[in-house]
C-alpha cells in the first residue's frame, strides 16, 4: 500500500498531504521534512526513485509541484509513477489546464478528487471517466444543497 | 460550482504577508474569528470556516480546536457540511484521538445513507482513519455492503475491508467468502478492489491460500482478457488495457503459485503470454512487465520461463529509461544468488552502469557487480571497479572499498596482484578505507614476504604525495617502520630507483606526527614506526631520540603513554631495543608470526640459512624454569659471532647464563648451547622473544623467533 503521498511546491512548501497510515503529528513533520530535503536535492535527469527507511520513494515533478509517494516493499514503483500521472491528469481535467494556484485555492477539492482515486492507500478507481462522473455529481449534489439552503422560506 | 469566496480570500490575504511574523499575525486573527463562528453555530458559513481552518492546518499551524466542530458537521444532514467536515476528520482527527470515537455513529448511519456518495464519504473516512474499535464495530455493515450494492459502493467497501483486515486480521473470515465472489463483477473498480482484499486476506492468514488457490482459472481468465482484448478507450494506458488491474493480478497470482506446483502450473501459459506481448515502450506496459517478472521468479516456473524473464531483466538494462535500468538491477540483485549464472550473461551491461550519471543507478551496478565478482572474471572486473573508484561519488566509496577488498581476498590470482589492488585502492580512496580493514591489510602485506620492498617503496611515494588519507597513512607508517631498511637501501626491482636518505623517511614521518590532519591512530602509528626505525639506521639515532623526547609531554594521552615508553626502551633498556623494534614486533596492533611449542621436551624453534636452533625446559619448581638453547649449524662454514638475546613479559625475570661459545662449527660438528634461568612467580602464560645476531659466511644475519607456549604442565 501507498503510505503517503504529498505535493510540494519548488520552496519545500506542502500543498497537500494525504496519510495512510496513522502517525503522530511531530512524525509527520518529520517526514515531510525529509522528503522536502531529499527530493528537492536531486539533480535532473535522475532516476525517480529513492530509498529511505524501509520505504520506497517514488516521485514526480510536474510543472512546479512535486508529487512524492511513500511505497511498501512490495509496491511497483513503475506503478506508482502512472499512479501519479493519473492524479495529475485527474487534477487537468478538473481545474481545465490546472497548476499550482488552483490547487493552493482549492485545496479541499483537490483532496475530494484524490478520495475518489485512492482509498486506504490503494487505487479505488482506474477509468478516468468514472471518476470524473461521481466528482461531478457529488458537485452537483453540493450547489442543489447550497441553492436550496440560500432560497427564501417562501 | 460556486466557490467558496472567504475561504479564498483568506488564503489570499495570508499569501500576500511579507514576513513570517506578518503570516502569524493574519493566522491569528483568522483563527480567532473561526473559533469565534465555531460558537455561533452559524447556518451559512460553517463549511467555509472549517475549509479555512484545514488550510491554517496544512500551513503548520495548530488546529485541534477545530476537532468537535468536524465531529459536528459530519453529523449535519447538508452534503457540503458533511463532505468538508469528513475531510476534517481524516485531517485533524486520528485513532489517537478521542474524538475519533464520537463520529462512529454519523459513519454508522451514513452508511446506510439513501445517497451513495453520502455512504461514500463515510466508508472514505472509515478505510482512511477508522480505529480498531471503530473497525470491529462496523465491519458488519461493510459486508453487508460488499454483498448488497453497485459497483461504486462494492468498490469502496471491499477497500474499506482490505483497511479493517490491517486493523484486526482475525476480521478476515468474514468477508472471505464473500472476497471470492466479486472476482465475477464485470466492473473493474470492483474487480480491482476484490484482488486487493484477496491478496490481503492470504498475506495476513496463510490458511486463506488453499481456498483462494481455487481462484487461479479466474484471475488467469480475467488477465488473459485484459491482454487480449482490443482497445478500450476506458481503460487504456499507452496502449495497456488497465495496467493498475494487471499488476494487481500479477501479484495476487504470485502469492498463490509461490510454493505450490498446481497453482504455479496453471498460471505458466498466463505468464508466457504476458511476458511475450506486453510492449515496454512506456511505462505503463515496463511497469506489467516488471511485475510478471518478478512473479515468474518467485513461484515455481518451468526453467524455460525463467531464462526469458531474466532476458527481460536484461533488456531492461539497456532501455534508455533511467527508472527502467533501475529497477531491473534491483530485480536483478533479488535473484543474483538464486540465478547466477543467468544473471552473469549481462555482466557487461551491469558493468557499463557504473558509469551512469544517476546516483542510485550507480549504486545498483556497485552492489550487482560486487555479487557477480568470480575467479573467472576477477581481473577485468577489479579493473572496472578500480575505474569505477577513481569517480565514485562520496556517499558510495567506503562500500567500494569494503566491496573490493573481500572481492580481491577472496579471488586474488597472485600476491601481487592482490597487492597492487590493495595499494591502489589506498592511493586512490584511502580516505573512505574503513579503519577496521587496516590491520587486515597490514596483516596480507606482512605476509607476502618477496613483495616487503616493492610495497614499501609504492607506499613511500604515495605517502610523500599525500598525507591526508588515514588509511594509506596508518599502513605506509607500519611498512616504513617494518622495511624500512628496505626502503633505504634504495633499488627494487619492480620500480624505478629512488634515493630515500633517513632524514627523508623522518621528515614524513615528522610532517604525519604534527600535521592536522592526522588522527590520533595515525600518529602513533608514525610515531611507532620512528621508533622502529631506529633499530634500521644508523646516523639518526639522536633525532629520534629527541623526537620520542618531545612526545613524551605531547597532550594526546596515548601518544604521550606511547612515547613514554619509548623513552625508556632508550634509556634504561636499550639492550633490549633491538629485540622489541626488529621485525615482527606486535605493538598492539600489528600481527605476529609465532611458533608454539608442543610436548616434546627438546624440540627446533628455529631453522633458516642452515641455522638450527632447538629449546628444552626443565621445571626446577613450580615457578622457575631453566630454558636451554642449543644451536647448530650445517652450513659449509663455521658461523661465528653468535649472540642469543631474550625477552620476557615483564612479571617474569631472566637470567642468563653464559654461552658455551659464540662459534658454531660448520656441518654439524659442534653446537653453541646458552642457558637462561627463569622465575615466574606470579605464574603468568609464558613467551619469550628470542634475537639471534650471528656472521655466516662474512654477512651479518638477524632473526627472531616469538615463543607462545612451553612444554610444561605447570603453565598450561
Amino acid at each position: 500500500m501507498m503510505r503517503f503521498l504529498l505535493l510540494f511546491s519548488r520552496q519545500g512548501k506542502i500543498r497537500l498531504q494525504k496519510w495512510f497510515l496513522p502517525l503522530g503529528e511531530r512524525e509527520k513533520k518529520k517526514i515531510i521534512r525529509d522528503m522536502t530535503t531529499m527530493v528537492l536535492a536531486r539533480k535532473p535527469r535522475t532516476c525517480n526513485f529513492l530509498h529511505w527507511k524501509d520505504l520506497k520513494i517514488v516521485y514526480k515533478r510536474y510543472a512546479s509541484l512535486y508529487f512524492c509517494c511513500g511505497l511498501e516493499e512490495e509496491d511497483n514503483e513503475l506503478l506508482a509513477l502512472e499512479v501519479l500521472h493519473r492524479y495529475v491528469e485527474l487534477l487537468d481535467k478538473y481545474f481545465g489546464n490546472v497548476c499550482e494556484l488552483d490547487i493552493i485555492f482549492n485545496f479541499e477539492k483537490a483532496y475530494f478528487i484524490l478520495d475518489e482515486f485512492l482509498m486506504g492507500g490503494e487505487v479505488q478507481e482506474t477509468s478516468k471517466q468514472s471518476i470524473a462522473k461521481s466528482i461531478e455529481a457529488s458537485d452537483m449534489l453540493q450547489e442543489t444543497m447550497e441553492e436550496y439552503m440560500s432560497k427564501p422560506a417562501f | 460550482m460556486a466557490p467558496s469566496v472567504c475561504l479564498q480570500e483568506m488564503i489570499r490575504v495570508i499569501r500576500s504577508a511579507r514576513t513570517q511574523g506578518e503570516e502569524r499575525g493574519v493566522i491569528q486573527r483568522e483563527c480567532a474569528a473561526i473559533r469565534a463562528q465555531f460558537r455561533q453555530a452559524d447556518s451559512g458559513g460553517r463549511s467555509h470556516n472549517l475549509a479555512k481552518l484545514l488550510y491554517v492546518h496544512m500551513l503548520g499551524y495548530p488546529a485541534h480546536f477545530g476537532q468537535m466542530e468536524c465531529v459536528r458537521m459530519i453529523a449535519s444532514p447538508r452534503y457540503s457540511e458533511k463532505r468538508i467536515g469528513y475531510l476534517g476528520a481524516m485531517m485533524l482527527l486520528d485513532e489517537k484521538q478521542d474524538a475519533s470515537l464520537l463520529i462512529t455513529n454519523s459513519i454508522k448511519n451514513d452508511l446506510s445513507h439513501s445517497s451513495q456518495y453520502i455512504q461514500s464519504l463515510a466508508l472514505c473516512t472509515l478505510a482512511c482513519m477508522g480505529s480498531a474499535e471503530m473497525c470491529r464495530d462496523l465491519a458488519p455493515e461493510i459486508e453487508r455492503l460488499l454483498k448488497a450494492s453497485n459497483s461504486y459502493i462494492k468498490k469502496k467497501a471491499a477497500l474499506c475491508a482490505v483497511h479493517i483486515v490491517r486493523k484486526i486480521p482475525e476480521l478476515g473470515e468474514l468477508f472471505t467468502p464473500s472476497a471470492h465472489s466479486l472476482l465475477s463483477d464485470k466492473n473493474h473498480g470492483v474487480l480491482h478492489g476484490a484482488v486487493v482484499l484477496i491478496t490481503e486476506l492470504c498475506e495476513r492468514n496463510p490458511g486463506n491460500l488453499d481456498e483462494f488457490r481455487k481462484a487461479v482459472p479466474e484471475l488467469v481468465q480475467i488477465m488473459k482478457g485484459l491482454v487480449t482484448s482490443g482497445y478500450s478507450p476506458e481503460h487504456n494506458v499507452a496502449g495497456i488495457s488497465d495496467p493498475f488491474l494487471q499488476v494487481r493480478v500479477l501479484r495476487l497470482l504470485r502469492i498463490l503459485g509461490r510454493n505450490n506446483d498446481e497453482a504455479s502450473d496453471a498460471m505458466n501459459d498466463l505468464l508466457a503470454q504476458v511476458a511475450t506481448n506486453t510492449d515496454s515502450s512506456k511505462t505503463a506496459g515496463s511497469a506489467v512487465l516488471y511485475e510478471t517478472v518478478l512473479t515468474i521468479m518467485d513461484i515455481k516456473s518451468e526453467s524455460g520461463l525463467r531464462v526469458l524473464a531474466v532476458n527481460i531483466l536484461g533488456r531492461f538494462l539497456l532501455n534508455n529509461d533511467r527508472n527502467i535500468r533501475y529497477i531491473s538491477m534491483t530485480s536483478l540483485q533479488k535473484i543474483v544468488q538464486t540465478d547466477h549464472t543467468a544473471v552473469q550473461r549481462h555482466r557487461g551491461t551491469i558493468v557499463d552502469c557504473l558509469k551512469d550519471q544517476d546516483a542510485s543507478v550507480k549504486r545498483r551496478a556497485l552492489e550487482l557487480s560486487l555479487a557477480l565478482v568470480s575467479a573467472a572474471n576477477i581481473r577485468s572486473m577489479m579493473k572496472e571497479l578500480l575505474r569505477f573508484l577513481s569517480t565514485c561519488p562520496p556517499e558510495l566509496r567506503s562500500h567500494a572499498t569494503s566491496g573490493i577488498f573481500n572481492a580481491a581476498e577472496r579471488y586474488a590470482p597472485s600476491q601481487r596482484w592482490h597487492i597492487d589492488t590493495i595499494l591502489h585502492v589506498l592511493i586512490t580512496a584511502g580516505g573512505d578505507v574503513r579503519d577496521e580493514t587496516v590491520p587486515n591489510l597490514i596483516q596480507l602485506i606482512s605476509v607476502a614476504s618477496e613483495l616487503h620492498c616493492y610495497t614499501v617503496h609504492k607506499l613511500y611515494r604515495a605517502l610523500i604525495s599525500d598525507i591526508s588519507q588515514q588509511s594509506l597513512v596508518q599502513v605506509a607508517c607500519w611498512c616504513i617502520g617494518e622495511y624500512g631498511d628496505l626502503l633505504l637501501k634504495g633499488d627494487c626491482d619492480e620500480i624505478e630507483p629512488m634515493q630515500v636518505t633517513e632524514d627523508d623517511v623522518l621528515d614524513v614521518l615528522e610532517t604525519i606526527l604534527q600535521s592536522h590532519m592526522s588522527s590520533p591512530t595515525s600518529r602513533g602509528f608514525a610515531l611507532t614506526a620512528i621508533m622502529k626505525l631506529s633499530t634500521r639506521i644508523t646516523n639518526n639515532i639522536d633525532r629520534i631520540r629527541s623526537v620520542v623526547s618531545i612526545y613524551g609531554s605531547c597532550i594526546d594521552v596515548e601518544l604521550q603513554q606511547r612515547a613514554v615508553e619509548y623513552n625508556a626502551l632508550f634509556k634504561k633498556y636499550d639492550h633490549m631495543r633491538y629485540l622489541i623494534m626488529s621485525s615482527h614486533t606486535i605493538m598492539g596492533f600489528n600481527s605476529v608470526t609465532c611458533l608454539c611449542v608442543f610436548s616434546a621436551p627438546n624440540v627446533t624453534v628455529y631453522e633458516k640459512g642452515g641455522v638450527n636452533l632447538k629449546l628444552q625446559c626443565d621445571n626446577q619448581t613450580e615457578t622457575a624454569i631453566t630454558v636451554t638453547f642449543t644451536a647448530s649449524n650445517s652450513t659449509q662454514s663455521d658461523i661465528t659471532s653468535f649472540t642469543l638475546q631474550a625477552a620476557v613479559p615483564k612479571s617474569v625475570q631472566l637470567q642468563m647464563k653464559a654461552p658455551s661459545g659464540d662459534v658454531i662449527p660448520a656441518q654439524g660438528r659442534g653446537t653453541v648451547t646458552q642457558t637462561i634461568l627463569l622465575n615466574n612467580p606470579n605464574k603468568a602464560s609464558l613467551k619469550m622473544r628470542v634475537r639471534l645476531s650471528y656472521t655466516s659466511q662474512g654477512t651479518l644475519c638477524q632473526d627472531m623467533v616469538q615463543i607462545d607456549s612451553f612444554p610444561s604442565p605447570a603453565w598450561n
